[in-house]
């Protein structure tokens, strides 16, 4: 009997300290931030919401190389290559599919070009599915993102508008084919 | 047989092939970019590199390149051992190689970073400056972007060597070397297409596909067949976001091997045409305004059109189709959907290819053969592949020279060297010059009706019992003597001839020549080469019975059902005018609106044969199954289907039943019941992207996957690996081999067929050894006016591939061709045009080598209807001329050779 009644004592006691306890807490500071009033501070690269940068020169970086979609292990990236008069490559549409997206990176690992990044934006609930599908007019920003120094076509060897041939990084002026001199 | 030890295993290999061949036969990954299959080894790229040990106490080795490397017996290789070589290799390659892969149309299926991948050439040292050559311009079918190049020179050895083309080379030396025109233009070759598979890297890329360009992952695709002509190569449609993209060769080791001509490669794109029909639609009238219809209706409304109605078959139509056609009106009213006497020259030929003591000839067979002889047909124009073969078995002669000496098949540039322009005999017989005039020994300039005489003379000579002819001058005489002699003394002599010339004495002459040529258990090879995809098959149909478009036009029937079929393509335009206005319903199946489509009062929107499924039976009687490559738009039906509400497979088994000769289309392929583990088998790739995206603007919620016809593919990226035990390949892969390159692991040995066997089935059996003839023709030509023959294009002459854009580039407007001394008896001047009797006003070219009182008249370009010529017209200078726009006279390639050119 005295173990039973023991035992009463234990559970209203119990019941004291931690409402002392839970009094005590009205003096902390709180870890909670009051979101949305207050936000978060991100990592420069946490993977939320996907953009589409442009080069140093203000043009488009994506060249529609298709990696991205190929990479993207719910296949929720698809484009379609086009290209200017001046055979710079370009996507005719881009679109993600955001309710698919499972926000891995892969596409931005995989591109060739640092066109598509990933940012620390996470705010992209939506009321209506349909809305969660993004074009390119809706990704496409007017920096560089995170790489601000990298233009692929400097870099590559086909001939561009405003860049012929031998006129990237590290070439040599286009031989003479008419020529059998070394 | 040989028995060899790579790498401490033993082998078996055949010494015939090269190293090369038999460790890729084998299943070993060794990498190389200038040893093609078709085309042999010269050993210039290096990347093959093996060692071999000159005995067993040999520790060292030596380095030999596997595809100039005969395999002895007993002897030691290592592929393992000479690794660092080949990745020294590849980086020296590698060198000057750009920065492009991801703006590069060959990424993804390059064979370069497959290579450079398996020979582990993974980090760039070099950091000096790269070599750059400027592009040229190479017309509209391929683009060029030579800084790209290896050099490994397989372009000019397939460009130069192999299709003949003289118009492109390599340029400058060492690192400098370049590859292309003397100056940029269009490429002259009918068959500079396949620079884009042969070259290992991006330089030759497809022009039209790069318009609206898609990853080869991304492509949803399947065994097809082309609908270009009658040789009905094997090809490898793609497909993205519903329009087709591109068209690739499918290897076919008796059809087409790896080549197709520009035609078939380009000229698909008319699927994706704005000429297209997309739903179906009535008229009220035959001018009036045309109201869209629901499908449901619309076959409602062809159902109850079908009562007494005749029907119009199309032989570029399937034989499902025209089949389904068949069953609707019944059989005493399904008419042949061509004229009486391209149906009685087609008849001809099935009685000639069961009943003649010949061997009916495959691109296979025609490549073995080494005395050729062509009848009145101009190949590159009408059925280009054979003449891309028939280019091949003009080396014969040089590969026989070698293999007197010993030489191995494969050794190319040996071979070359001790053959230098030796030939095999090729004879041309034809109205005019042709685009083998360049190999043939003698090429004979003379009407149909003459080729024929001299044919018959020919076979006379070979065999006196065969009849003889008279009429033909000592000149021809001698010639056909000549020839005779050199059919009778060649090895396998081999007969093309065909309806292009619209003169069935020909068929009977080479049939006459084939039959004489048959001693004891040899045949000659005889190839009769038909107009279109499906000609035999719809010929194969009629079962001898000679109801053409002539007689459906005079049947008295009040409404008619066309099928896939411009009328005004098959008879003259006031018969079919008449005919038209004689209907009270016109009902019209196809895709692409034309003439007839436009009068009729109940038009169905059919599928392409990339949204359908079905058989062609091509110009030696094979029949072959081409799967749908997508799902069209609702609104557009396969015309079997249409035609028929039964189950697609239903509908080709009862036609294998119906139809004579015809029960092996049921055998083609493997059926609907087909499975591998409960896995069908998929047209897509198992990377294809963006399936949960691609139509997201439309709904975010995927709908269900598509069925198919046929029941043994699918239209998903689920299914049964090519690699593992599919029944039908589709787009070849293999893991480490991304482009068209890893067919080799689907075949028997590298080179060899294919393991699955898809060679289509051959309809027509003929086991005849007895010698029957055909009697010579005694009619002789008069009529007033300038005797008309048919002049053909392979870029317009063709009705579907002439919507396509890239086709029209290379086309041109109509055009009469005439000789020197006629021009001058019209009185022309180089900016005058021909006023056509029947027709209109057209522009001329003068051609030295054809006979004076000729007229050769183009066929399908825009501008005059041949159909309404008579066998002879009348000639005038027209008034008041303007070349038309489309006019295009630097089109018109004649021949090779300089002298004959159009300027």
């Amino acid at each position: 009997m005295f173990k039973a009644i023991g035992k009463q004592i234990h559970i209203i006691w119990s019941q004291i300290v931690t409402l002392w306890l839970v009094f005590l807490h009205l003096f902390k500071k709180a870890d909670t931030v009051e979101y949305p009033d207050v936000k978060p501070y991100m990592f420069p690269r946490w993977r939320g919401r996907i953009i589409l940068t442009r080069d140093p020169d203000g043009e488009e970086r994506c060249v529609a190389c298709n990696l991205c979609a190929v990479a993207c292990p719910v296949d929720c990236i698809s484009l379609q290559k086009t290209e200017d008069e001046n055979g710079r490559w370009y996507p005719e549409f881009f679109r993600i599919n955001f309710s698919r997206c499972i926000m891995c990176g892969f596409c931005e690992e995989a591109c060739p070009t640092h066109a598509i990044q990933l940012t620390p934006d996470f705010e992209m609930a939506e009321y209506v599915r349909q809305d969660m599908v993004w074009e390119k007019e809706h990704m496409l920003i007017q920096g560089t993102g995170k790489y601000h120094d990298y233009n692929f076509y400097k870099v590559a060897g086909k001939a561009i508008g405003g860049k012929g041939k031998g006129e990237a990084q590290n070439e040599l002026p286009p031989t003479d084919r008419r020529s059998l001199l070394p | 047989m040989a028995s060899i030890t790579i790498d401490g295993k033993v082998f078996e290999v055949d010494e015939k092939n090269n190293l090369l061949q038999e460790c890729l036969s084998h299943a070993m990954d060794l990498p190389y970019f200038c040893w093609h299959p078709s085309m042999g080894s010269v050993g210039s790229c290096r990347q093959c590199a093996v060692v071999e040990y000159a005995n067993e106490e040999d520790q060292k080795g030596r380095l030999v390149m596997a595809c100039m490397t005969e395999p002895r017996e007993g002897a030691r290789y290592s592929i393992a051992a000479a690794a660092k070589f080949r990745a020294q290799a590849i980086e020296s390659i590698m060198i000057n190689h750009p920065h492009d892969c991801p703006v590069c149309e060959e990424g993804g299926e390059c064979h370069l970073q497959d290579m450079t991948v398996m020979s582990g050439h993974t980090y760039r040292r070099y950091d000096g400056k790269k070599k750059t050559h400027n592009n040229q311009y190479l017309g509209p079918f391929i683009n060029h972007e030579m800084n790209r190049c290896i050099t490994c020179y397989r372009c000019v050895r397939y460009y130069k060597d192999y299709a003949g083309g003289t118009d492109f080379g390599p340029q400058a030396s060492h690192d400098n070397t370049y590859f292309g025109r003397w100056q940029e233009g269009p490429l002259e070759s009918e068959f500079s297409g396949n620079l884009v598979e042969v070259c290992p890297t991006g330089v030759f890329t497809d022009k039209p596909f790069s318009k609206h360009y898609s990853r080869k992952w991304d492509l949803q695709s399947s065994p097809s067949i082309c609908t270009g002509c009658s040789v009905g190569c094997n090809t490898n449609p793609g497909e993205r976001y519903g329009t087709l993209r591109r068209i690739v060769n499918r290897f076919n080791d008796e059809v087409n091997g790896y080549f197709l001509c520009d035609k078939g490669r380009f000229g698909a794109e008319y699927v994706n045409s704005p000429e297209r029909i997309p739903v179906s639609m009535t008229r009220d009238s035959h001018n009036s305004d045309p109201v869209q219809i629901e499908p449901a209706l619309a076959k409602d409304a062809l159902k109850k059109a079908a009562k007494g109605a005749v029907a119009i078959g199309s032989p570029r139509a399937s034989m499902e189709a025209n089949y389904a056609l068949r069953e609707l009106v019944g059989e005493e009213n399904f008419y042949a959907g061509i004229s009486a006497n391209e149906l009685g020259m087609l008849n001809k030929i099935i009685d000639i290819y069961q009943n003649k003591p010949v061997n009916v000839a495959s691109v296979k067979d025609i490549e073995g053969s080494d005395a050729v002889l062509i009848l009145g047909e101009d190949l590159t124009n009408t059925a280009a592949r054979l003449a891309l073969g028939v280019r091949q078995s003009a080396k014969n002669l040089g590969r026989q020279m070698g293999a007197d000496l010993n030489f191995p098949i494969w050794h190319d540039a040996a071979i070359r060297q001790l053959a230098m322009d030796k030939l095999s005999p090729l004879y041309i017989l034809s109205p005019h010059t042709t685009r083998l005039d360049d190999i043939a020994h003698t090429s004979h300039i003379s009407s149909a009706e003459n080729s024929a005489k001299i044919g018959m003379a020919i076979a006379h000579a070979i065999d006196a019992s065969a009849p003889a002819v008279e009429g033909l001058n000592k000149e021809e005489q001698a010639l056909a003597l000549e020839i005779a002699e050199t059919l009778k003394s060649a090895k396998q002599a081999l007969i093309i001839s065909g309806t292009s010339s619209l003169e069935p004495a020909l068929l009977d002459a080479a049939s006459n020549i084939a039959t004489a040529l048959h001693s004891g258990n040899s045949k000659a090879n005889l190839a009769l080469v038909c107009s279109e995809s499906n000609s035999m098959g719809l010929a194969l149909m009629m079962q001898g019975s000679g109801k053409s478009i002539d007689e459906a036009m005079s049947a008295g029937a009040k409404t008619a059902i066309v099928l896939e079929n411009d009328l005004y393509r098959r008879a003259a335009s006031a018969k079919v005018d008449a005919f038209i206005n004689s209907l009270d319903q016109l009902v019209v199946l196809d895709h692409l609106k034309n003439r007839t489509g436009e009068q009729a009062n109940l038009v169905l929107a059919a599928a392409t044969f990339a949204e359908s499924s079905g058989t062609f039976v091509n110009y030696e009687g094979r029949a072959q199954h081409y799967y749908s490559t997508f799902k069209p738009d609702s609104n557009i039906r396969s015309s079997a289907l249409w035609l028929s509400d039964k189950h697609f497979n239903e509908i080709t088994a009862d036609c294998a039943a119906a139809i004579a000769n015809c029960a092996a289309i049921l055998e083609l392929t493997p059926g609907e019941n087909y499975n591998f583990a409960g896995l069908k088998v998929p047209r897509q790739h198992h990377r294809y992207s963006g399936r949960t995206s691609m139509r997201a603007n439309i709904n975010v919620h995927e709908p269900k996957q598509e069925q198919d016809e046929d029941g043994v593919m699918v239209y998903s990226m689920e299914g049964v690996p090519a690699i593992k035990d599919a029944a039908v390949l589709n787009s070849p892969w293999v893991p480490g081999w991304n482009s068209n390159q890893s067919i080799f692991k689907f075949q028997e040995f590298a080179g060899g067929p294919l393991k699955q066997g898809s060679k289509g089935q051959r309809l027509i059996a003929n086991n005849s050894t007895e010698k029957t003839w055909y009697e010579a023709g005694t009619s002789d030509f008069s009529a007033e006016g300038y005797k008309v023959f048919p002049v053909y294009h392979l870029f317009g002459s063709e009705e579907l591939s002439a919507y396509t854009p890239a086709i029209q580039e290379k086309a041109t407007s109509a055009y009469v061709s005439l000789s020197p001394e006629d021009a001058e008896k019209l009185g022309l001047k180089a900016s005058d045009g021909v006023q056509v009797e029947h027709n209109g006003a057209v522009p001329f070219v003068v051609r030295k080598a054809i006979q004076p009182g000729t007229v050769g008249v183009s066929v399908g370009l825009k501008g005059l209807n041949f159909q309404d010529m008579s066998a002879a017209i009348a000639l005038d200078k027209a008034a008041e001329w303007k070349n038309p726009d489309l006019w295009r006279a630097a089109n018109i390639i004649v021949s090779d050779k300089r002298e004959e050119r159009v300027d």
